[in-house]
This record gives C-alpha cells, sequence and structure tokens, in this order.
C-alpha cells in the first residue's frame, strides 16, 4: 500500500473545486452571498428601538442587583414561604437566586441583542493558512537542532550522558519515599472486628444488651459491640467492621447446617457489611429471606448461609457465631473470615 | 270504646300496629335469640368480634381460611394482632385485589368501626400487638433528631432518606410513606407487613417508634419545606442529573440557538 | 476607517489615555502583536459551536462559587455534635465537614444559593462537555489538525468527572459517604497492592480522619489546576487552529466565514458568559440539590436506597451493578472480578472513544487537513460507532439507576438488571446497523433532492386528473452543501502478484485495514452522490416532479 494514499483527492482540489468551471458546474460553490441589511442598518428608527431595549435590558439589570441586595438584607434566612408551584422553599434562596439570575440573564440578553441588531452582521471570510511549516522553516529547524546537540556534545560523552538519565530516574524515587507515612500497613486490620468471645451484641436502636425473646421471627435488629459507643473516637472505623444484623428464621427453615450450629435458636447474625463494596446491606425481606444491597443489588439469602443469589458480590455474607449466656446473645468468637469487601490477601 | 273503635278504623292505624309489632318482633329477637351466647360475655368487645368474624367470612376467608388458619392463597393471621389489620385494611392493602409481586396500597373501602370489628375478631384469634393510641405515635414527647437517626439505621435502607420508598428484588417495593397515617407507620413497624421485618418493642422500644414517626411528620409531611427549592422527588442524583440535562443543559442550548440565529433581514423589495 | 486613521495621526503627541496605557503594555508584554492576529479573528455562527462555551461558563462559575464555598466549609473529620438552625439535626454527631455544609445551607445568607449553583453548574459542566464532544465527534471536527485538542477535551472530561466525584464526596453526607466506601471496596479489589493502597490512601482502616482533608486539597487544587492548564490549552488550540465550519456558500477548507472576535463576538461570547450564568442561578432558586440536611451524615452502618452518584458517574455505577459476582480464589489470594471488571470496562469504553480519530485517520489514510465538518449522514461507519457508543452509555446508565427504574415503571430490579447485561452488548450493535442504514437513507434522499429537488407540499391536478406533487430544484448552495462531500475509492491491497511475477506478502495490519477501509467507502456504505452529468440529463429533459 502506497503512503500517497491515491484513493482521497488532493487537499488543493478540494480547495479549487469552486473555481473550477464554475459556470459549467451546477454544484460548484457559489461562494459568499451579498450582505443583506438587517432592518436595523437601513431604517434608524428600529436602530434606536433595538438601542431602547438593549438599555433596557442593562436597567433591569441593575434593578435586579438592587433587588438582590434588598433581599438579602430584608429575608430572615429561616423564612419559608409558599411558591406556586415549587412548593415550601426558602425565601431567601428563592428570591436570591432569581434576582441574581434576572441580573446576570439581562446583562448577557442586552450584549447578545446589541450584537445581533446593532453590531455588522457582514460575514467575513478569514484565510486559513496550513499548520504544518514550510520545508524552508523544517530544514532550519532541524538544523539548529542538529547543531544545538552537536554542541552540547550529548551524544559523543555517553559517561554525562548515562550518569544524568541514572540521577534524573533516581530523584523521583524521594517523592515515593515521602508517600510512605499517608497510612499505616494493612498488617491484619482487614481481618479482625471488635466482636470475641463473650462480647454481648447490643441493640443499636436501643443500647441495651439483646435477649433471645426481643428477637421475633420476622424482625430485622442491629446491634453493635458491647462497649463500643457513638461517642467513642474511633467509632466510625468500628462499626465500620462491627455492624450487625440479626433476623429470627424458623430453625426448620434454616437450609444451610454451619448456619444453624451458628445461630441460637434461629436467631442468626451476620455482617452489615457488604461483601462487595462494603455497603450496609439491609433490605431485609422477611418472607423470602432475602437481603438486597441498596448500592449495587448483590441479594444474599439468610436462610442459605448467606449466600450471594444474585448482583456483583463474589462471596457470602460473613456470619457471626453467637449463644447465650446469663440471658443475653452474645458472641462465641470474632467473625471467622474478613468482613466487608474482598482484598487480595483475604484467601 | 266507641272512641278506641273509631280509632281502629283511623286510616293510620294499621301503620301503627304494624310498627308496633315489628318493634315487639325485633325486641324479642334482640333478647332471646341470642340469648345463649350473651350470657356468656356480653360486653361491646364481643360484639365486635362477632360482627368482625362475619366480616371475616365475607372479605378474607376465602384466601386466609375461615378460621384465620391460613391457606395456599393467604398466611395465617392467628397472632398477628389487631394492629396488623388495621394496618392492613386501614390502607387499602386488604382485601387484595390481585395476585402479584406485592399487595399495592389502594383506597380502602371498610369503614373505621367495621376495621375495628375486623380488627377484635383477628386478635380474638391468637395474642398479637394490639392497635396503639394516639398517645404512642403523636409527636408530642418525641425527638425528631433520635427519629432521624434511627430511621437512617433502620428504615432507610429499604424506604428512602426521607420515607420516598424504593425497590427491592423481583418486582417487589418499599412503598413511599408520604402521606401515610402516623398510626399506620406505626402499626407497620409493628406487625411487618407482607415482606418488611417486624421491628418489635425489643427491636425498637416503644419511644424509638414515637421519634421515628415524628421524624416522618417533619420530613415528609405536608408541610414539610425544601429550602433549596423543588424537591425533584427526593430521590437523589438520578431526577437531579435529568433535570441539569433537560433544563439546565436544555436552557443554555435554547439561549445558544437564539445567540447564533442569524438576525432578520429587510425585506428585499 | 480612513479617517479616524488620520485622525490619530494627528494627535500624535497627546496621545488618549487609553493609547498610552496600551502603548506602555506593548513595551512589555507585546500586545499589538497580539491583538493583530487575534482582535478580529473570525468565528463561524452556529449554536452547536456554542455547546463547548456553555461548558467553559459553568467552569467558571464552579471556580467563582467554589472559592466562595471554601471560605465557610472546613474539610475535616473531627466529630462534633450539631447545633445549628435546622432543628431536626439537633444533637446528631456528624463530622466537621457535615456540619459547616449545614451551617453554608442554613446559617449563611445566600449560601445555600451559591452550594446549589456550584453543584448545579457541576451538572451542566460536564453535560455540556458530553454533548460538546459528541457535537465534534459527530462532525468530524476532531480530524488533522485537531487531534491534539480532541484528547485535550476527553481529558477535561474525564477530570471533570473525578472532580466532580470528589467534590460530591466533601459534604460528608450519607449518600457521599456511602460513594466513598464504594471507592474504598474499588481500591481493595486491585490486585497485590489493593490493602496497602486503600490504608494509605484512607490514612488507615475506612474511615478513618484523612479521605475528606485529602479529598478537599485533590478537589479544591490538584484537579481543578490540571484542568485550567488543559483548558487554556484547548482554548489556545482553538484561536491556533481556527473554527471549523459546516459546508455552505462560500465555506471552503482554506477559509473560515463568520463574524470577527470584536465586537461581535466579544459582545456574543461575552453576553453568553452571563446568559449561562444567569440560567444556572434560576436553577438553583428553582430546583433543589442534594439536600443534604434531608439525606443526614454519613455513618458507616447506615445507608439508603437509591444510593447513586452524580450522572457523570452512573455510567461506571451502571458497569458495576450490572456486574455478576465472580471472584477467584486461589493460593490464598483473592480476585474481586465483581468490582475488577467494571473497573477496568469502565476506562476502556472511555478511551474507545478517545483513541477513535487515530483508528479513522489510519484506516482512512487521511494525513489532510479538514476544516469543513461532515454532515454525519455522509460518514455512515463514524455515525453508526458514535451512536453504539452512545446506546452502551446509556444502558449503562440505565443500569446505574436500575431502582428507580424498578419502582417508578413497576419492573422488577432483576429484570432490569438481565436486560442491560445484555443489551450493553446487542444494544450497540443493532444501533450500529440501524444508524448507518438510516444514515444511507439520508444520503438517498439528498441525492433524489439535488436531482428531483425539494418536496413542496403543493399538489398539482394534472389535466387528465393524475395528482402529482410539486418538487422545487434547489438552489446553488443547496446543491452544493449536498454534493460537496468526498466519495473515494476504498484503499486497495493492490495485486497479489508484483510486475515480476513474485508473490507480494502483505503484513496482517494492512489486511485490516483494507477491510475497514471498505467499511468507509466500500459499495455497501456509500450512495454515489449525482454527478453533474445525471443532474443535467434530468434538468435538461422534461419538467421536474
Amino acid at each position: 500500500m502506497s503512503e500517497t494514499e491515491e484513493n482521497l483527492p488532493s487537499e488543493r482540489d478540494v480547495a479549487h473545486e469552486g473555481a473550477v468551471g464554475k459556470a459549467d458546474n451546477p454544484f460548484a460553490d457559489p461562494g459568499l452571498p451579498a450582505h443583506e441589511h438587517r432592518i436595523q442598518d437601513i431604517d434608524e428608527r428600529a436602530a434606536k428601538r433595538s438601542e431602547r431595549t438593549v438599555a433596557m435590558l442593562f436597567l433591569v439589570s441593575m434593578l435586579a442587583t438592587v433587588a438582590f441586595i434588598a433581599s438579602y438584607v430584608a429575608i430572615p434566612i429561616d423564612k419559608i414561604v409558599y411558591i406556586f408551584p415549587i412548593g415550601h422553599v426558602s425565601g431567601l434562596n428563592f428570591a436570591l437566586g432569581l434576582t441574581l439570575g434576572v441580573a446576570l440573564f439581562c446583562i448577557g440578553a442586552g450584549a447578545v441583542h446589541w450584537a445581533r441588531t446593532l453590531m455588522s452582521d457582514e460575514e467575513v471570510a478569514d484565510e486559513r493558512h496550513p499548520i504544518e511549516a514550510t520545508p524552508d522553516v523544517k530544514a532550519k529547524v532541524l538544523a539548529d537542532f542538529a547543531q544545538g546537540a552537536k554542541e552540547s556534545q550529548f551524544g559523543r560523552r555517553k559517561l554525562i550522558r548515562n550518569t544524568m538519565f541514572g540521577a534524573l530516574a533516581l530523584v523521583p524515587l524521594s517523592g515515593v519515599v515521602l508517600l510512605r507515612d499517608l497510612g499505616p500497613l494493612p498488617e491484619k486490620k482487614l481481618r479482625t472486628t471488635g466482636w470475641k468471645k463473650g462480647i454481648r451484641l447490643v441493640n443499636q436502636s436501643t443500647n441495651l444488651p439483646l435477649r433471645p425473646e426481643d428477637i421475633a421471627v420476622g424482625s430485622l435488629t442491629f446491634a453493635k459491640p458491647e462497649g463500643l459507643e457513638e461517642s467513642d473516637e474511633d467509632f466510625a472505623n468500628k462499626i465500620a467492621k462491627d455492624a450487625l444484623m440479626l433476623v429470627r428464621i424458623q430453625p426448620q427453615n434454616i437450609k444451610d447446617k454451619q448456619e444453624l450450629a451458628w445461630s441460637h435458636e434461629g436467631i442468626v447474625a451476620y455482617s452489615k457489611i457488604c461483601t462487595h463494596v462494603g455497603c450496609p446491606i439491609s433490605l431485609y425481606e422477611q418472607q423470602t429471606h432475602h437481603v438486597l444491597c441498596p448500592c449495587h443489588q448483590s441479594t444474599f439469602d439468610l436462610s442459605d448461609g448467606g449466600r450471594v443469589i444474585f448482583g456483583p458480590a463474589g462471596h457470602a455474607l460473613p456470619q457471626l457465631h453467637i449463644t447465650v449466656k446469663d440471658g443475653f446473645l452474645e458472641a462465641v468468637s470474632d467473625f471467622a473470615e474478613p468482613v466487608g469487601p474482598s482484598f487480595w490477601e483475604r484467601g | 270504646m266507641k272512641k278506641l273503635s273509631a280509632r281502629r278504623r283511623h286510616p293510620l292505624a294499621a301503620l301503627v300496629v304494624l310498627l308496633f309489632a315489628l318493634a315487639v318482633t325485633g325486641g324479642l329477637y334482640a333478647a332471646f335469640a341470642p340469648a345463649d351466647k350473651a350470657q356468656a360475655d356480653d360486653t361491646a368487645q364481643s360484639l365486635a368480634i362477632k360482627e368482625g368474624k362475619k366480616l371475616f367470612a365475607v372479605g378474607c376467608a376465602s384466601c386466609h381460611g375461615t378460621g384465620g388458619q391460613g391457606t395456599s392463597d393467604g398466611p395465617s393471621l392467628v397472632g398477628v394482632g389487631a394492629a396488623a389489620v388495621d394496618f392492613q385494611v386501614g390502607t387499602g392493602r386488604m382485601p387484595a385485589q390481585q395476585p402479584g409481586a406485592q399487595v399495592p396500597r389502594k383506597r380502602n373501602i371498610y369503614s373505621n368501626a367495621q376495621i375495628d370489628q375486623l380488627a377484635a375478631y383477628v386478635a380474638s384469634l391468637g395474642p398479637g400487638p394490639s392497635v396503639p393510641d394516639k398517645s404512642q405515635y403523636s409527636a408530642a414527647g418525641a425527638d425528631v433528631a433520635k427519629g432521624g437517626e434511627l430511621f437512617r439505621t433502620n428504615c432507610a435502607q429499604c424506604h428512602n432518606f426521607t420515607g420516598k420508598g424504593g425497590a427491592l428484588t423481583n418486582g417487589k417495593y418499599a412503598p413511599t410513606l408520604e402521606g401515610v397515617d402516623p398510626k399506620h407507620i406505626y402499626e407497620a413497624m409493628q406487625t411487618g407487613p407482607q415482606n418488611m421485618p417486624s421491628f418489635g418493642d425489643g427491636t425498637l422500644s416503644p419511644q424509638n417508634k414515637k421519634d421515628i414517626v415524628a421524624y416522618l411528620g417533619a420530613v415528609n409531611g405536608d408541610k414539610t419545606a425544601s429550602p433549596g427549592g423543588m424537591e425533584l422527588g427526593g430521590l437523589g442524583p438520578v431526577t437531579e442529573g435529568l433535570f441539569g440535562y433537560i433544563f439546565g443543559l436544555g436552557a443554555c442550548v435554547a439561549v445558544a440557538i437564539w445567540v447564533a440565529a442569524r438576525t432578520t433581514k429587510a425585506k428585499k423589495s | 476607517m480612513s479617517n479616524e486613521t488620520t485622525a490619530t495621526t494627528e494627535r500624535r503627541g497627546q496621545a488618549p489615555r487609553g493609547e498610552r496605557i496600551a502603548d506602555w503594555a506593548d513595551g512589555r508584554l507585546g500586545i499589538y502583536s497580539l491583538a493583530k492576529a487575534n482582535m478580529r479573528k473570525i468565528f463561524p455562527d452556529h449554536w452547536s459551536f456554542m455547546l463547548g462555551e456553555v461548558a467553559l461558563y459553568s467552569f467558571i462559575i464552579i471556580i467563582l462559587t467554589g472559592v466562595y464555598l471554601t471560605l465557610f466549609f472546613h474539610p475535616s473529620m473531627a466529630e462534633v455534635t450539631y447545633h445549628g438552625s435546622y432543628v431536626p439535626m439537633h444533637g446528631i454527631k456528624m463530622t466537621q465537614a457535615f456540619e459547616s455544609t449545614l451551617n453554608i445551607s442554613f446559617d449563611v445568607r445566600g449560601g445555600l444559593l451559591i452550594r446549589q449553583i456550584h453543584h448545579w453548574a457541576a451538572l451542566v459542566f460536564l453535560a455540556a462537555m458530553m454533548v460538546h464532544m459528541m457535537r465534534v465527534f459527530f462532525t468530524g471536527a476532531f480530524r488533522k489538525p485537531r487531534e491534539v485538542n480532541w484528547l485535550f477535551g476527553f481529558l477535561l472530561f474525564v477530570l471533570g468527572m473525578f472532580t466532580g466525584f470528589t467534590g460530591y464526596s466533601l459534604p460528608d453526607d450519607l449518600l457521599s459517604g456511602t460513594g466513598v466506601r464504594f471507592i474504598e471496596g474499588v481500591i481493595l479489589a486491585m490486585p497485590l497492592v489493593g490493602s496497602y493502597l486503600q490504608m494509605f490512601i484512607f490514612g488507615g482502616e475506612f474511615p478513618g480522619h484523612d479521605i475528606i482533608p485529602r479529598f478537599f486539597t485533590v478537589h479544591v487544587l490538584l484537579l481543578p489546576g490540571i484542568m485550567l492548564g488543559l483548558l487554556v490549552a484547548h482554548l489556545i488550540l482553538v484561536f491556533y487552529h481556527k473554527h471549523t465550519q459546516f459546508p455552505g456558500a462560500g465555506k471552503t477548507n482554506n477559509n473560515v466565514v463568520g463574524m470577527p472576535l470584536l465586537p461581535v463576538y466579544m459582545a456574543k461570547a461575552g453576553g453568553f458568559f452571563f446568559l449561562v450564568f444567569g440560567v444556572i442561578s434560576v436553577i438553583a432558586a428553582v430546583a433543589s440539590i442534594n439536600p443534604v440536611w434531608a439525606i443526614g451524615p454519613y455513618r458507616p452502618d447506615q445507608v439508603s436506597t437509591g444510593a447513586q452518584p452524580d450522572w457523570y458517574m452512573g455510567f461506571a455505577e451502571g458497569l458495576v451493578r450490572v456486574m455478576p459476582g465472580w471472584e477467584w480464589n486461589f493460593w490464598g489470594h483473592t480476585i474481586n472480578f465483581g468490582v475488577l471488571i467494571p473497573i477496568l470496562v469502565f476506562p476502556l469504553v472511555l478511551v474507545a472513544i478517545a483513541v477513535y480519530p487515530f483508528i479513522e485517520s489510519w484506516v482512512r489514510g487521511d494525513k489532510r487537513e479538514h476544516h469543513i465538518l461532515d454532515r454525519p449522514r455522509n460518514v455512515p461507519t463514524r455515525t453508526g460507532f458514535g451512536v453504539a457508543w452512545l446506546v452502551a452509555y446509556f444502558v449503562m446508565l440505565i443500569g446505574g439507576g436500575n431502582d428507580l427504574w424498578a419502582t417508578h415503571f413497576h419492573l422488577s430490579i432483576n429484570s432490569i438488571t438481565w436486560f442491560v447485561r445484555i443489551a450493553f452488548f446487542v444494544g450497540p450493535v443493532l444501533a450500529f446497523i440501524a444508524t448507518k442504514r438510516i444514515c444511507l437513507g439520508l444520503q438517498r434522499r439528498d441525492k433524489d433532492k439535488v436531482l428531483h429537488g425539494r418536496e413542496s407540499g403543493i399538489i398539482k391536478r394534472l389535466p387528465h386528473g393524475e395528482f402529482i406533487e410539486v418538487h422545487e430544484p434547489l438552489n446553488q448552495e443547496q446543491l452544493h452543501v449536498l454534493t460537496q462531500h468526498e466519495q473515494p475509492e476504498p484503499l486497495e491491497l493492490g495485486p497479489e502478484v508484483d510486475e515480476n511475477g513474485v508473490r507480494r506478502k502483505f503484513k496482517r495490519s494492512q489486511k485490516l485495514r483494507a477491510k475497514l477501509s471498505k467499511g468507509y467507502y466500500g459499495e455497501d456504505n456509500v450512495i454515489p452522490k449525482p454527478t453533474v452529468e445525471e443532474y443535467k440529463e434530468i434538468t435538461s429533459g422534461h419538467g421536474h416532479h
């Protein structure tokens, strides 16, 4: 295949198509049409009207700015007004936005109207010039470059060249090293939670330790480990892993053997953190025992070991082994696997 | 006698006799016919249960069984309590019209008295939550902010931040809570209708429920303000994006068309 | 004009103040040479050329309002208890970032308006960039010499998406926090380095105390800084290349027809800035956006249904939502394909449109400059590809909002997900075929119009009772516009045997190129435009009807 691209017409052909055989070619470019006058160009009264319209628009803008300032001063920030058909809204926000909008819009409308009706609307053609340099310029630049390169002796003195590359390659490493203290190393942080043997399950809503009888079949309860308080400094970090949802399923409806073994009389405790990307999954359907994630619709079956039945999650929800001691629900151990989204070392 | 016989022939006499006879018959019936049961429990409650049973036989029994024991078409109602009936019938969900992923809310066809009777009957089948009274769900003494926090923990995942509703699996959905009677919201938490889990008093204390109801009243009531302007459904970025495209960019393009359009030329003459 | 020049000459020695200032500046900045080239620069008029301006102006609006917001916003994750004006939030624990956003909304007069203008302008900015990009794509404005500027524009769009995303995350509300959690999951899904990256980026475990301040720096400094640079480069190139124009009377590949920058475009473009600002202000006055007070502060154990990002990330959201849950476990390692594949497909889809100009110029073997825009119908393959890309994009937007589709159209979320999974692959193919057919149909119609004139809508009854529609002949400009496009032959590989009888070897890339070239110029992809001879034969013969 040739590099000349003989299948395409050359640029000049396209450019001159109009000029060539204009008389004979009905498809030829007729050239720029003659300028036609607008009414404002020939009728001074129309031009005056335009002028007045533009001035009026600028005037309205000024008034709107005054109204903006007046609204700012006069309307209390907590004033709620009813505006049809928008509804009950902040009077200040509405007034400020509208006046600001009008003030700005009128400036623009005035300027555009001015341009459209009073400024010359004669279309002008400007020549284009090829972006590429002429051969002379190109030759000059290449020669200059060659001379500069030669004078630098860059090509000849290899030792200088190589050490310079080495130095330039190494120096950014300092920057990379400096990023080390952005955060700690993962270590076991993603593998452990606040749950361990003997920690009681505390109701998130009532802040009371949970008893089995608090949890009815078909109910949904959220729990946190005893000792974790909302006022704790690291509450967010902790609850991001510890959040638990408790449901009670008739034991005969639990399909998974391990799930049954880790439950207490049908009360099962699952991590609330989705195994896909960590949203607090909790759209529990009590008749199907399915729990749906509102972020990406991963669906898990809580009556079957938290198995994934739909959506992008890759593995089952981790279950917490629970038991009852002194009438209160408590954890038997930490989760057997990391909670939340998968990561490389998860295994 | 003469007077009497004269009146006997009065044109209205027949009517009077008839009315009298009717009144006596009705009174006798009322006194004797249900006498065997009335002696056992003659309270208003039992009357309600009885009336409820009749209504149940007509409107509910075909799916839930004649004794509310449940059939393949409807679950057992033993132990669901009066609150469940008051919710299901009061919001028009029951009686259900057609099978589907979920029974929708619709116009309620029973009077309040009838709902109470039905509720009384179903409550008599087994112990369950009773209909809450006004003090339990009124805003008085409620902590709206706490309710908001509880709502976001327990409810928003299905019903959206301010209760606009949301999707569940396979065509099921959490309905919008806009315009729902506070009593019904309270009952829904108590009883867990359809696929909604229940939030009994062990899960959400009565005060928790009261707070949640108050929060909804504050953020999703008739008079709730949306300070920033139109709420756009309160559904988040999807409707905002659509609005931004259609009205934001749309208006800018409309203006651009005006800016770039050729000005009208003077007519050639 | 000449009068003025003489007037200035006469006044020499006591030049007016403005001129003296200009002289001073010229001596130091060389402004006269700059102005000579640019002051009367010609810009063609077309509304679609102003889409980029909408993007530019909304960017300026975002910067202006953004600076204001930084005066009141505290990018801190320190925990505070709210005691401000919004009653339904009293006593709630939240981060300072969220608290200050509430304060901007309820305690700073006009703060809510500026917040809303900022956010609405961001949505309009991204939307305008996208539509602008589509305009450039479908008209072939990306062709030489503008490929680099196309890439600058593309980068601006991508950076705009991430600037938008980091901004959306700053208030630390329940919705945006959920988005940040998603980012954490994505980072964790990176093979090998995921958990390390997560710890470094978040400064420890999720959510930590660092992510909002770090996002803040990225949002207000790093990304806008890069964008500003790209934007300036984009504009300089627009000036340098001069604007493209649609075919028309007097418009050639070697000129640009329009009106001069001073005064017409100064007034029109300058005015348009105020118009766009005005429109967005009014929208911010009447429509609420991101009402964080209704959404609540972020807590990692809380969530709301309808958890979506702003629209420009909806496409990525869709990819993630409809991905099947694949995960590999091997030798103690896990790869979470449920996250990884969408996150790889997301840039691939974007890159597909970004590199298209280079592919097209290679396939077409076209190294010439192009300043006359294509009518999309005349390049059916490109138009088909563009529509296919848009279909893939919008199918994924549906996927990203599948829960709202489900509730508002009474559909099953699972069915929508399955529909999107299939439509993502099938839809673009169908769209490509259909678009090409439509383009060819339109080409045929153009040909008819050239040869037989325009349907006038006037029905005439002939003496013998037949009804005909009168066709009006086109004027010369219309004829020119409908016939000016090129229709070259497809590239051929040439004879298999060269002149010496030796079998020629073709590289695989050459064969592919010849095949693709047929896709642009082959018989099935072009309706031959009418020739002068055809036209003359028809018009000279009988009357046109």
